[in-house]
């Protein structure tokens, strides 16, 4: 179970620059801590982040280690007309999750 | 000695026998009490009271979710929600004849009314369904109280907030009643209160209850903790509630 | 004995800046960093960083890069914009192995390479044990 929370304004002006956010539950285990063994626990993590507007790339961003657990983004768009927003995560071994958000622009 | 000591001073409220409550006494007074999220720098404490930027609500959501979910669903029982109902756990549950927190009347619940088992503790449905019922009732003051059906467990959680343990041979008390507000390896030592789980904790990188922070004190002092969610720690958590009346609900807190 | 992880070097930020950019001049400006001054520790700290660009066709930022001289890896995140985002400014919560400064570069689309940075104290620190 992975739990997406995303904030998309529901409506805009045409041309206006708005704030998306989008959070996910994943722990971005680093590769670089030690279990309580003193084994090293391996990298887990995701390594795409992309934001799709009306099937558009738009926005994406490359996590490593450095990222914190249940990774947060907030970042911009220009509102050019409605439709939807998408979100895509997908992690080192190529799984992913997704969620949308639908804007109405005026 | 001077420690258990002060453990059982109370002082019996002059009130009919049949609504007798027993008023202790607390190293902190009640003026000078005040939650662990004093003690985080602003940019944490704006964290954990915007709503999306706060980690903890995506336990929350999840236990909404989840809410709905059973035959019947647990929301179908409780329609109108839970509102302030956090604020009395951990509670007596007259069935059982145990004193219960909240995680364990959510899985009384689940076998009582649902035919459902048991959640194991710290799994994340149940933090999930924890976090949901007790953010119904955030910023809300704790309301616990000592009656004579409770007045054993809160003398054996007072117990083990007194006793010396572990390698370093200390006790609760001494860091959270002697020694609040100074530093102690880049941390600074708060009073102890429960109010903010489950929480957010950044160590751990992840959410998780009461029972799990109170299992890092023990360690910390090197002593073999309790099992979470033990009669032990659950007695300990109703200890720590009755100390920290009046102080409201932040869970989901977000903590160092 | 507890383990180490080594940590990277300014040597190891510069390198993985020429493996990316090559021998490219890269100008201090244009490129604004927040991080708190003190971090509650190195778990989960916040940044934020806005890039002066009017975000157009013809000149908008097209990629952000967050370096560190001193966690594990060098290369924290790094970002893809075009003139859709509207804005070039992105936040996000990163993991520092202590008290550091954050480089940031922002590669524009003619090909020019901006810089910024900003020091933060750790007090406890995340990935390393140190
Ligand atoms: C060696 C000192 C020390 C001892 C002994 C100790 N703790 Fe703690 N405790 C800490 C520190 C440090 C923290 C993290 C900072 C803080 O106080 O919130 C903490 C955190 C807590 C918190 C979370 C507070 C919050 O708001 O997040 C609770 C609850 C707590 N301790 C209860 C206990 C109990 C119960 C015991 C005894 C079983 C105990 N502690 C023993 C040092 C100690
Ligand atoms: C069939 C009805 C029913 C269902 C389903 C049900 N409950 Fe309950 N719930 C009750 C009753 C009745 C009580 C009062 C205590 C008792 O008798 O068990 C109660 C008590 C509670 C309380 C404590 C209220 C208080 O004031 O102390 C909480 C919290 C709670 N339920 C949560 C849940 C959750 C979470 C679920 C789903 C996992 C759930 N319940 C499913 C009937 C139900």
């Amino acid at each position: 179970m992975t739990t997406i929370r995303l904030s998309v304004p529901q409506t805009a002006d045409r041309g206006e620059i708005i704030e998306l956010r989008a959070m996910i539950q994943h722990e971005m285990e680093s590769g670089f801590r030690f279990g309580s063994r003193g084994e090293m626990i391996p990298q887990d993590i995701i390594t795409k982040f992309e934001c799709f507007y009306n099937g558009t790339l738009f926005f994406s961003s490359d996590f490593h280690p450095g990222v914190a657990a249940n990774p947060i983004l907030k970042f911009y768009a220009r509102a050019n007309e409605s439709g939807s927003f998408e979100f895509v995560w997908t992690d080192q071994d190529g799984q992913s999750w997704s969620d949308s958000a639908q804007i109405e622009v005026s | 000695m001077r420690l258990l000591a002060a453990c059982f001073l109370f002082v019996g409220a002059a009130c009919s026998p049949e609504t007798t409550q027993l008023e202790p006494d607390f190293t902190i007074e009640a003026s000078q009490r005040v939650s662990g999220s004093n003690f985080l720098t602003p940019e944490t404490v704006a964290q954990q009271n915007d709503d999306f930027e706060n980690p903890g609500y995506l336990w929350v959501e999840r236990g909404a979710d989840l809410f709905e979910q059973g035959e019947p669903s647990c929301a179908g029982c409780h329609e109108n929600g839970l509102e302030g109902v956090a604020t009395h756990y951990p509670a007596f549950d007259t069935g059982t004849q145990t004193l219960i927190n909240l995680e364990g009347r959510i899985n009384l619940c689940r076998t009582r009314h649902q035919g459902l088992t048991s959640l194991p503790y710290e799994s994340d449905e149940l933090l999930s369904l924890t976090a949901f019922v007790a953010e119904q009732s955030r910023g809300l003051p704790i309301s616990v109280e000592v009656t004579p059906q409770t007045q054993s467990a809160f003398e054996s959680g007072a117990n083990y907030f007194m006793t010396r343990r572990g390698q370093l041979n200390l006790a609760c008390t001494q860091c959270h009643d002697d020694n609040w507000g100074k530093q102690l390896r880049g941390d600074t030592i708060s009073q102890g209160h429960g109010n903010g789980f489950p929480a957010y904790r950044f160590e751990w990188e992840d959410f998780g209850s009461l029972h799990r922070r109170l299992h890092d004190c023990d360690t910390g002092v090197r002593a073999a903790p309790m099992e979470l969610g033990s009669q032990t720690y659950i007695d300990l958590e109703f200890y720590l509630a009755v100390r920290a009346s009046g102080l409201e609900l932040e869970s989901p807190g977000i903590r160092r | 004995m507890i383990p180490r992880v080594a940590a990277a070097t300014e040597d190891e930020m510069n390198e993985a800046i020429r493996g990316m950019f090559g021998d490219r001049v890269i100008t201090e400006g244009r490129v604004n960093v927040d991080l708190p001054p003190i971090a509650e520790n190195g778990f989960s700290v916040p940044i934020d960083i806005s890039v002066d660009s009017p975000m157009t066709e013809d000149d908008y930022v097209k990629q952000i890069v967050v370096l560190s001289p001193r966690n594990p890896l060098p290369v924290l995140a790094q970002y893809h914009l075009t003139p859709m985002s509207g804005r070039a400014d992105v936040s996000a919560r990163i993991r520092l192995g202590g008290t550091q400064s954050i480089r940031v570069i922002a590669e524009m689309n003619d090909g020019t390479l901006w810089s910024g940075a900003k020091q933060t104290l750790v007090t406890l620190a995340a990935c390393v044990i140190d």
